[in-house]
């Protein structure tokens, strides 16, 4: 058996990207739970610190992601943003359960980058609300708690559904190399994204 | 659509929890039973109930130090109240027992100067304050029982403030001592803005 090829999947900047987000995510969470359990706030206490890492975790975020597009390919990531809008009457056979072919985003990726998208404006939103509220009674809404919450539930879902996919499925685990390293097996993008013009690369 | 929820999230989320039949809520896993923990010091106060004391002084006759059992020895009250934050969250029907300030300030013996009274908080720097006509309605209670279990020490335990009509941040947790004033003093909260006549509805709005 030869050398398996390579092609390259993920830009540098892609990647950026990818692991801002997914580190601010987790530290979000877990200093979002201790704020929001009452079992781990007990246990924890310090709220005013772990409140303080939450914000401060949350700005440093969005000016990462705000470095990441100033700094990094935004010609390519122009063109990714692109790939990611358009559902073809593929991914529309491919999202109903059939074996269509994908392009290099499959139609469940493309839903999670939207819904990733929505959801992070939303919380961003939403928080900033929430600490806008505690300060000035006039910017507390009825309704922010509940979305800040209801996001959480559903990040959580969404996030667990996008690790499994990426860490444990046999079929689909190889993309994380994408995701690390940049590249994949050209033999394993022809088969899972068959629309994908790998040659190009 | 997802930023209108802002608007209309909590009403949605009402009704919905309304559609759920009661026997699958309760199995449904409901990680904080509504309640969420806000403390403002760097720890939680931690207090024995044994050695525990409630210091009434200011402007009373005679100051006092009273332990729970003095406190039991008082005439024992019961209600059932909702509690709402004001930050957007709410708990309904929480049971709590406890003793009318009315029959802990007898204790003391207020002054005819006695105009307000400020809970102080074992939790340092908190304290509230309600005038004598706010602290003597009949929903207003120092609470050692919630839910008919010993008060939590994440809820202030073993003694807190209730006051239903008001936003929760004037019930405060882990009262150590009550101060008979002349005028409410400025609470935690009301330095930092909010309104010192927290009435649920009526107040901390545009």
């Amino acid at each position: 058996m030869s050398e398996p090829r390579y092609v390259r999947r993920f830009s540098r900047t892609e990647r950026s990207l990818h692991w801002v987000h997914a580190s601010a995510f987790f530290v979000l969470l877990g200093s979002g739970l201790v704020l929001y359990l009452p079992s781990l706030a007990t246990e924890v206490g310090r709220r005013p610190l772990v409140k303080d890492v939450h914000l401060l975790t949350a700005v440093a975020w969005i000016l990462a992601l705000a470095a990441v597009l100033v700094l990094g390919d935004r010609r390519g990531l122009r063109a990714t943003a692109r790939e990611l809008d358009v559902f073809d009457a593929d991914d529309r056979r491919w999202l109903l359960g059939a074996d269509a072919p994908q392009g290099r985003f499959n139609a469940g990726q493309k839903l999670n980058a939207a819904l990733t998208a929505a959801f992070a404006l939303l919380f961003a939103v939403s928080g900033t609300l929430l600490w806008l509220g505690e300060r000035d009674t006039r910017f507390r809404l009825d309704g922010t708690i509940v979305l800040h919450d209801v996001l959480t539930y559903a990040s959580v879902a969404l996030v667990a559904g996008h690790l499994y996919l990426a860490v444990i499925h046999p079929t689909t685990r190889h993309a994380l190399r994408g995701i690390t390293r940049g590249s994949v097996r050209e033999d394993w993008a022809r088969e899972h994204h068959a629309k994908w013009p790998t040659d190009a690369q | 659509m997802g930023l209108s929820s802002l608007l209309w999230g909590r009403s949605a989320w009402e009704s919905t929890s309304r559609l759920i039949p009661n026997g699958v809520g309760a199995v449904l896993p409901q990680p904080t039973s509504g309640w969420r923990i806000y403390t403002v010091a760097s720890t939680m106060p931690r207090i024995d109930p044994a050695s525990y004391r409630l210091r009434v002084d200011g402007l009373v006759q005679q100051p006092v130090s009273l332990t729970l059992a003095d406190l039991r020895a008082l005439p024992v009250a019961e209600q059932v109240s909702d509690f709402h934050c004001v930050t957007g969250w709410s708990v309904d029907d929480v049971r709590w027992t406890g003793v009318r300030i009315r029959d802990v300030l007898a204790r003391a013996g207020p002054l005819p100067s006695a105009g307000a009274l400020a809970f102080v908080s074992a939790e340092r720097p908190y304290v509230d304050s309600l005038t004598l006509d706010q602290a003597l309605l009949p929903d207003v209670m120092l609470a050692w029982e919630m839910d008919a279990r010993p008060l939590p020490r994440p809820h202030g335990g073993p003694l807190r403030l209730v006051m239903p009509a008001m936003y929760g941040y004037k019930s405060v947790k882990w009262v150590e001592r009550v101060v008979v004033t002349r005028e409410p003093v400025v609470g935690y909260w009301e330095e930092r803005g909010y309104d010192r006549d927290a009435w649920v509805g009526r107040s901390n709005a545009a």
